[in-house]
């Protein structure tokens, strides 16, 4: 059996995320974002970082407010009705202080298996005729400059098996984060990782990353997991760090635990598009709590106890979600 | 029996899906017309969302495609490969209805959510494309929302994000897609279609109290009218089910 993986939050995020390092959040807008750790990035004052995405939410939008991000490549940045776009990503990118590559769902998760499976790139058919195949956000020299980012965007070609009729595909590249970051249900000390409910494209993201790190709403024993492996995704040999947070991914959900804060999504939202009470949110909620815990006492007992999950249904049942 | 803009146009889009339908759900008014047509009149119609949640059982209406609602009950649950690749495979997509939105259209009803002004420093800037050019991609027909105004039915799209019949006749086909585009425009005053042939978008039905020309006006390229007939307005039936099963919260119907 391999080392226990169990450490900080502080530790994992010192440990393996550094400045200017190419990195991947998992999750899908509200559900299941390493919120935690995005905290602490912001703590710890990490900077110019290149993040990959699919579906951006609650945790790029923290990232690019504190300042934290320089890129993003990425298919969206919502948080559907708490935000239709991400509040401080619009703001970065109309203010020219981020720079966006543009893909579809697809292409990122596509992009993430390529990187999982070890191939160079993927092929998919969408977006043939649009701007997404004629804009690029990076420029040639930018690309050229930077070994880590993929030399094109993506390449239209003919289906070279076709016959007759003509077929295209796209072919996108594959991505390698230096560190990909998921939040999950269950993990044992060495890594053998459960999520439950939706995956998104988190098995892909954790297999195509240089290091893993892995923040969990509990550690059970490797019995546990192992009496019932179909029912694991992540093999512990590709997990760096493990990191127990309970609560981990507040204010987005966790299927099973609990459910997305809404009366704080919505209060982030009146704030976000404010750059003053945006800075005190980050003092209030981030700089100045006491780590994980500090946070959770600041967002409360019985803020935590109504989005507390129906444990047959995985959500919390007639939650009010209009509401500050 | 009065009603709003958005519930209008989440009745008129339900009565688009047909019974037993694959319906891949956006986030929003999509949700609310894919959950009123499978309780008013196509109950075994399928829900099927590209975060990997296939049939779910939603009791409650979600908020986003990654709501913890749509991992309940449901059929499978997968991931972002998997939903979108069954939706790529030509045995599975042409049989699914894509419900999309956007900021801007065109008369062959390509779809802008990514920005409004130069893509590289960009006036407003949207959420991106998400799935959406990948439904648009793939799936046999779309229907798209849209408000009906002049700025955003535009006569050149500021990024084309989503394709529709690109620039006419053929060019889906020319540009490499199997099948699909859109088959029609649900707005706050009207419905409209593309005609076989050119492919351009054509008043189909206005809505009561609305006139074609009333259409034009709040459109940004020459329209059709010629084929335009008024459209029956929402039953109390319709509208019960909507407020009272669908969304009892009005967390989107407001």
């Amino acid at each position: 059996m391999t080392a226990d993986k169990v450490m900080s939050l502080s530790e994992a995020v010192k440990t393996f995320i550094q400045d200017g390092a190419h990195v991947s959040f998992g999750g899908f807008t509200i559900n299941r974002q390493p919120m935690a750790v995005a905290y602490e990035v912001i703590r710890q004052g990490i900077k110019h970082l290149h993040v990959y995405e699919h579906s951006a939410g609650q945790a790029l939008d923290l990232l690019i407010g504190a300042g934290c991000v320089k890129v993003v490549e990425l298919a969206y940045a919502g948080t559907g009705r708490f935000a239709p776009t991400c509040i401080r990503f619009r703001k970065a990118v109309e203010a020219g202080m981020l720079m966006v590559e543009d893909y579809t769902n697809y292409q990122m998760a596509m992009r993430f298996w390529a990187g999982a499976i070890g191939l160079p790139f993927a092929p998919v058919s969408s977006s043939m005729g649009t701007d997404i195949v004629s804009k690029w956000g990076l420029s040639a020299e930018f690309r050229q400059q930077n070994a880590k980012v993929a030399n094109k965007k993506l390449v239209v070609m003919d289906n070279p098996f076709a016959r007759g009729t003509k077929e295209k595909v796209v072919l996108v590249p594959a991505i390698h984060p230096d560190v990909t970051i998921i939040h999950v249900q269950k993990a044992d000390p060495q890594g053998t990782i459960r999520i439950e409910g939706l995956t998104f494209a988190d098995v892909e993201q954790a297999k195509a990353a240089r290091q893993l790190i892995v923040t969990c709403e509990e550690i059970v024993p490797s019995e546990t997991l192992r009496a019932d492996p179909n029912k694991n995704q992540i093999p512990f040999f590709i997990v760096d760090a493990i990191v127990p947070l309970s609560f981990g991914a507040h204010p987005t959900a966790c299927y099973g635990y609990y459910d997305y804060d809404a009366p704080h999504l919505n209060y982030y939202r009146e704030i976000a598009v404010d750059e003053a009470r945006f800075r005190q949110y980050l003092e209030e909620y981030v700089y100045h709590v006491n780590g994980h815990d500090g946070y959770l006492d600041k967002i409360g007992h019985q803020a935590l106890t109504r989005i507390a999950a129906n444990p047959q249904l995985g959500y919390a049942l007639g939650l009010r979600r209009d509401e500050v | 029996m009065a009603y709003t803009s958005r519930e209008i146009m989440a009745i008129v889009a339900a009565r688009e899906i047909k019974d037993g339908e694959i319906v891949f759900c956006g986030t929003g008014i999509s949700l609310l017309a894919a959950m009123a047509a499978k309780l008013i009149h196509a109950p075994h119609s399928v829900i099927f969302f590209e975060t990997g949640a296939i049939d779910p059982q939603l009791l409650e209406i979600p908020l986003t495609v990654a709501d913890p609602r749509v991992m309940y009950g449901s059929s499978i649950n997968a991931g972002l490969a998997e939903a979108f690749g069954l939706m790529q495979n030509p045995l599975i997509g042409p049989k699914v209805v894509g419900i999309l939105g956007a900021a801007q259209i065109d008369v062959y009803g390509n779809l802008n959510s990514t920005c409004i002004g130069d893509y590289w420093h960009p006036n407003v800037r949207f959420s991106g494309s998400g799935g959406a050019c990948d439904a648009g991609s793939f799936v046999g027909r779309t229907i798209v929302f849209m408000e009906h105004e002049r700025r955003r039915f535009v006569p050149r799209l500021d990024y084309l994000t989503t394709p529709g019949y690109l620039s006419g006749p053929g060019e889906r086909e020319k540009a490499g897609y199997g099948t699909g585009g859109p088959a029609c425009v649900i707005t706050d005053m009207a419905l409209m279609r593309f005609d076989a042939q050119t492919k351009r978008m054509y008043l189909d039905k206005c809505y009561p109290g609305v006139t074609a020309q009333q259409v034009q006006a709040h459109t940004g390229f020459p329209m059709d009218l010629s084929r335009a007939s008024s459209l029956q307005s929402p039953s109390q039936e319709e509208l019960r089910i909507l407020r009272e099963q669908v969304d009892p919260q009005r967390l989107i119907l407001e």
